[in-house]
Parts: structure tokens; C-alpha cells; sequence
């Protein structure tokens, strides 16, 4: 069944951080258990900063110390708690990485460990930058990797995580993204990829918000007369390998984007499937190459790595048509 | 808050448990000869006090070791597991034989030199990289808190460890966020692998650090059950809900205590012990039997 996406990119930006603030707050008032954790990043005028306000008693502010606030989210866990646990994201994954493996993955605990800023979203230059942490997480046992294409996928996901006993890792951007989907009620589960658009030409595969570069790329080549399939790979662990080889049985040649360095991460996991298939065919990974990133605006920044939509949609012509 | 830290403790509670030390630091040395490998340095410095707190001090029923009201013990020196291991055997939750038959053997292990908490009951954390404990018991105290909860977090940290930046991060949450209901125990016993913690990064003044972060602090010999039981006595009920300064314990401890060849050398740190190193060993530890 073909799912309703929105083309409209420009009038519908939302914030996946304000988006399951408010599930949060749903979710305490049906009644359901589970504790949050923050570092230094929830301003109050958010709805994450609302629930803190609202229900101070579950919440921890730890404060501006990322491997602390994993360790204690774990620890929270085992006296019997769900945690979620919101982190500024260029600070997770290698400040807290012991902490990610150990406590949270070794421990196999129910932590939902939500990065912010992914990639280059925060436009802070590349200390403020996250982008080898797919790349980590993918290599960590135990661990679900989602990466919500939007807002309201986010907030999904977090109500999904609810029935999840182990630890997860959840991977939004800055907050001011557009929405890919026009309704909510298209099927989602957690290791299960969403074709949002048919094509026969190309597989164009993205996570998060590369989802929406991806359709609009989509929509560019089909002005070509190239029709591009278009993949929302919104868990990254476990890894959904039955739609990359639909995909490559269906169109022949692959194209992964990601707001990610491409060591490693989408790009690398649907390399690592076709290859070991067997399969012959077009590929390509669209990612931030091995350098760290120019300084810029995040608009400009993708735009100069060729990631926004026109930057694509140039890349697969030159390469494949 | 000030600690009642002199107390009349009962002497012949201190000469059971003192009793109970020596025979858990036998079947220690044992227990590790038979599996090749231990941390015998480290472990036979914590024993009295984590006999204290099993047989006597810690709310804990060994029949139940998931039992919802027990207090919860997080060993940060995971290295050191074959402690609790040996006394969660003589508390009759596994048999020696079944814990070598299943120590870090390919197809049947369940008890590793750092422990697991989903292979091994009475483990309530798997730990072995240094530093995290106390973040995960300062975690802990929280989530009793957030449910009312009238169990207590312990949490035994090497003092070599203590050189680990994580802990201060939690040293300084759990005194901010004042947890009345954890207690932090130091085996300082002075040595880390290759050295003095002194000669190598000096952890001292230690007791003044932590009261720095918003810590009583209240330091014995822990190598003393007198001393051990007077402190573990002191301790106030882990009220959840009232605020007041965490207590750090800082048990200055012998490495290798009761056997006199291991007793200060850090080359002890770590290894196996040979048969005739083992009978020797077990001598030693009858001669250090107390006499009151």
C-alpha cells in the first residue's frame, strides 16, 4: 500500500524533541511508568522542559556530564524503571561510549537513549558535529538503532519503545524539520523499512532526515523521466536486509543517503547486505565524505556535499543516466 | 548530619563475622586456584567488608536474591567478583563445583572474572570496566526514590579506580541531588597494578574530596570487623524521600590481606596461584584467625 507523503516541504517544519515531549506527557496520563533523564539541553520553554516542569518527581537533570547521565540512566533502569533519556547528541556517542556499551548494552537494560542534532544539524562546526555514531552503534551488541524520518514518527517510536525490554538508541535532528509524512496512521514497526515511494529505475534508501532529500530527489529525476524508489530505513538495528533486496531485485541500482559519515553507517550496512547476497548491481553512498565538515549553515553545509535533493538527484544522473 | 560513628557493637557478632572472613578467604584462594585466574590483590582486601554487609548489614535473603526489598550492592572493581562469588556459595546460592564447572568455559559460563548480572543471580551489575559503578548506584538510589522504595544502594570502588573522571561526575550528582539511601565504600588498600596509587596518580586527600562533593564521610580500617560493623552500624535508614548527604565509607584496606606473601605487592593484582602457593596461603589465613 502506498503510503501518503508530503512534497510541501517548506510550509510543515516540526521538532521530533518538541513532538515526543508532548507523547511523553500523553503517555503519564494514561497512566504508564517510566523515568527521564536529561543533560543541560532541555530549555524550559519545550515541551520536554513542560514534562520536567509537570512531573519533576520522574525526571533527573544530571547536568553537563554525558557519561554520568548514561551510567545513571542505567542504573535507574535496574531498580526497575523504563528510561528515557534525552542527551545533547554531538555528546553521546563518543563522550558516553563506554557508558553505551557497558552499562547500557552490556547490562541490556530498558534505556531509550535520545540523541539530538544529528549529523551536522546543529551548524555548530565539527565539535558540535555527530558523525561516526551509527557507525559505533551498529558495532554494539544488544542495542536498537531508530532514526525517525519525522516529528511524528518520533513520537511513535517512543510510545513503540514502551513494549521494547532492552536498551535503545534514538536518533533525531536539531528540531525544525520537515514532516515526510502527510497523515500518522501509515504502518510502522521497529525493523521494519517503509517504502514511501514506488520507482523502477533507482532505490533511493535514507534515515531520518535524509528521508526527505531522498523524495525530494525522487521528485527532480522523475522531472527527468527517472523513477526513483524511495526507502524510509527508520531502524538501522536491526537491520531490515529483505527491502534492500527487494529493492535491488526491483530496480538494479541503489543509492543510500545519510546525514552521516558514509564509513560505516546506512551506506555501509546495505553495502555489507548486497554484498554478501551476491548481488550484482549500481550502487552508491551519499553521506559526509572522510573530512571533518566545512563550517556553515546546515542548509548550506548539505548543500555543499551534495546531500539536499538537487545535490542527489545530480549525483545518481551523472553516475547512472 | 553528624554520624553516632561509636557505638557498642556487639563483640560477638565481630568474632562470628571475623570467623566467616577466614572462610571465605580460604575457600577464596581455593576457589581460585581451581579456576586459574583471580584478582587476589583486591579481593582479599574487600572480604571483611563485604562479609559484614551479606551476613549482617545488608537487607538480603539468599533464597531470594531478586527479591524486590533487598538492598542492592553494585561491586564498581568488578574485577573482584570472585568475592561475592564465593560467599554468594556459601550463602548456599550456588555449589563450589557447579561455579568451577561454569567459570569462563566456553560452552557452559556463567560466572566471569568481571561478573554478569544476567548469568549470575545476587550480581545486580555487570561490570569489569573501571568507573562506572557509581553512576549506576547513584542511578539506583534514584529509582528508589522515584518509588518510595526503602531499600539502600552500596557501591565498592577500588581507590585506583577513583582516578577515573566518572566517578567525581557522580561523586557530585549524588551529593546535588542528596541521597541519603546510598552508600559509596573506597577499598583503599593503596595499590593498583603496577604500583602505589600514591607514586601514580595520588588520590589523596581523599576523604576531604568527597566531603568537598557533598559527602559524609567516615574512614576505618577495613581490614578490622570491629571497625567495619561500628560504620555499617552507624548508617540511618535509607529514608527515600528525606534529603541528606550520601556517606562514602573509606575502608583503608591490606592488598592481599591475611596471606602474608601477598599482603602489599601489587604483583598480586591479578592471576592464578600454584598448589603449593595455595597451602601456603591457607596457613596464613589461619594464623591471622583473632583471638578476643
Amino acid at each position: 500500500m502506498a503510503v501518503e507523503t508530503t512534497f510541501d516541504f517548506n510550509q510543515m517544519l516540526s521538532s521530533a524533541r518538541e513532538a515526543y515531549g508532548v507523547e511523553l506527557m500523553k503517555m503519564v496520563d494514561e497512566g504508564l511508568d517510566f523515568a527521564f533523564t536529561c543533560s543541560d539541553n532541555v530549555a524550559s520553554s519545550t515541551s520536554t522542559g513542560k514534562f520536567m516542569r509537570k512531573y519533576p518527581e520522574r525526571c533527573v537533570n544530571v547536568g553537563i556530564a554525558e557519561a554520568n547521565q548514561v551510567g545513571i540512566s542505567a542504573g535507574l533502569a535496574l531498580s526497575g524503571k523504563i528510561v528515557f533519556s534525552q542527551v545533547f547528541g554531538p555528546f553521546l556517542p563518543l563522550r558516553a561510549a563506554d557508558q553505551i556499551h557497558t552499562d547500557i548494552a552490556y547490562n541490556d537494560v530498558p534505556v531509550r537513549l535520545i540523541g539530538t542534532h544529528s549529523g551536522v544539524t546543529s551548524g555548530g562546526g565539527p565539535t558540535h558535529n555527530v558523525i561516526a555514531d551509527l557507525s559505533f552503534y551498529r558495532a554494539v551488541p544488544n542495542l536498537t538503532i531508530v532514526v525517525p524520518a519525522d516529528a511524528n514518527q518520533c513520537a511513535r517510536v517512543v510510545r513503540e519503545s514502551m513494549k521494547y525490554p532492552g536498551p535503545m538508541i534514538i536518533r533525531i535532528a536539531r528540531g525544525a524539520e520537515p514532516d515526510v509524512y502527510k497523515n500518522n496512521d501509515y504502518e510502522f514497526t521497529i525493523g521494519k523499512a517503509i517504502t514511501i515511494k514506488e520507482g523502477k529505475d533507482l532505490t533511493l534508501i535514507g534515515t531520518g532526515n535524509s528521508v526527505h532529500w531522498s523524495l525530494m530527489a525522487a521528485k527532480e529525476l522523475q522531472e527527468k523521466g527517472i523513477t526513483a524508489r524511495v526507502i524510509d530505513m527508520h531502524t538501522i538495528k536491526p537491520f531490515d536486509t529483505e527491502a534492500v533486496l527487494q529493492a535491488v531485485k526491483a530496480t538494479g541500482c541503489v543509492v543510500t543517503v545519510e546525514d552521516q559519515s558514509i564509513n560505516g553507517g546506512l551506506g555501509g550496512a546495505v553495502a555489507e547486505v548486497i554484498a554478501e547476497a551476491g548481488i550484482l548491481c549500481k550502487f552508491k553512498r551519499i553521506g559526509l565524505p572522510d573530512e571533518f565538515s566545512v563550517i556553515g549553515d546546515p542548509d548550506e553545509i548539505y548543500k555543499y556535499y551534495g546531500l539536499d535533493g538537487h545535490g542527489i538527484a545530480e549525483t545518481v544522473t551523472k553516475l547512472f543516466f | 548530619m553528624m554520624y553516632n560513628y561509636n557505638l557498642n557493637v556487639d563483640m560477638e557478632l565481630v568474632q562470628q563475622l571475623e570467623c566467616k572472613a577466614v572462610e571465605i578467604r580460604k575457600m577464596l584462594c581455593s576457589f581460585i586456584y581451581e579456576i586459574g585466574m583471580g584478582h587476589l590483590g583486591g579481593e582479599l582486601s574487600v572480604t571483611d567488608m563485604a562479609v559484614a554487609l551479606y551476613y549482617k548489614y545488608m537487607t538480603y535473603d539468599p533464597k531470594n536474591p531478586n527479591w524486590e526489598k533487598r538492598d542492592r550492592l553494585i561491586l564498581s572493581k568488578g574485577h573482584c567478583g570472585e568475592t561475592l562469588y564465593t560467599i554468594f556459595s556459601d550463602l548456599g546460592m550456588y555449589t563450589m563445583e557447579y561455579m568451577i564447572e561454569h567459570f569462563e568455559t566456553l560452552k557452559t559460563a556463567k560466572f566471569g572474572m568481571h561478573p554478569n548480572r544476567k548469568y549470575v543471580e545476587g550480581i545486580e551489575a555487570s561490570t569489569g570496566s573501571l568507573g562506572h559503578g557509581l553512576s549506576l548506584a547513584t542511578g539506583l538510589a534514584l529509582g528508589a526514590r522515584m518509588s518510595k522504595a526503602p531499600w539502600r544502594t552500596f557501591c565498592i570502588i577500588g581507590d585506583g579506580e577513583i582516578q577515573e573522571g566518572s566517578n567525581w561526575e557522580a561523586f557530585m550528582a549524588a551529593g546535588h541531588y542528596k541521597l541519603g539511601n546510598l552508600v559509596a565504600i573506597v577499598d583503599k588498600n593503596g595499590l593498583q597494578m603496577s604500583g602505589s596509587t600514591k607514586d601514580t596518580i595520588d588520590v589523596d586527600p581523599l576523604g576531604d574530596k568527597i566531603k568537598a562533593f557533598g559527602w559524609d564521610v567516615i574512614e576505618i580500617q577495613g581490614n578490622d570487623m570491629y571497625e567495619v560493623c561500628n560504620a555499617l552500624q552507624s548508617l540511618l535508614p535509607a529514608d527515600p524521600i528525606t534529603r541528606r548527604r550520601p556517606i562514602c565509607i573509606i575502608s583503608n584496606t591490606t592488598k592481599g590481606q591475611g596471606v602474608d606473601f601477598m599482603e602489599n605487592n601489587c604483583a598480586w593484582h591479578g592471576g592464578g596461584i600454584a598448589k603449593a602457593q595455595l597451602d601456603e596461603a591457607l596457613v596464613s589465613i589461619e594464623n591471622c584467625r583473632k583471638v578476643r
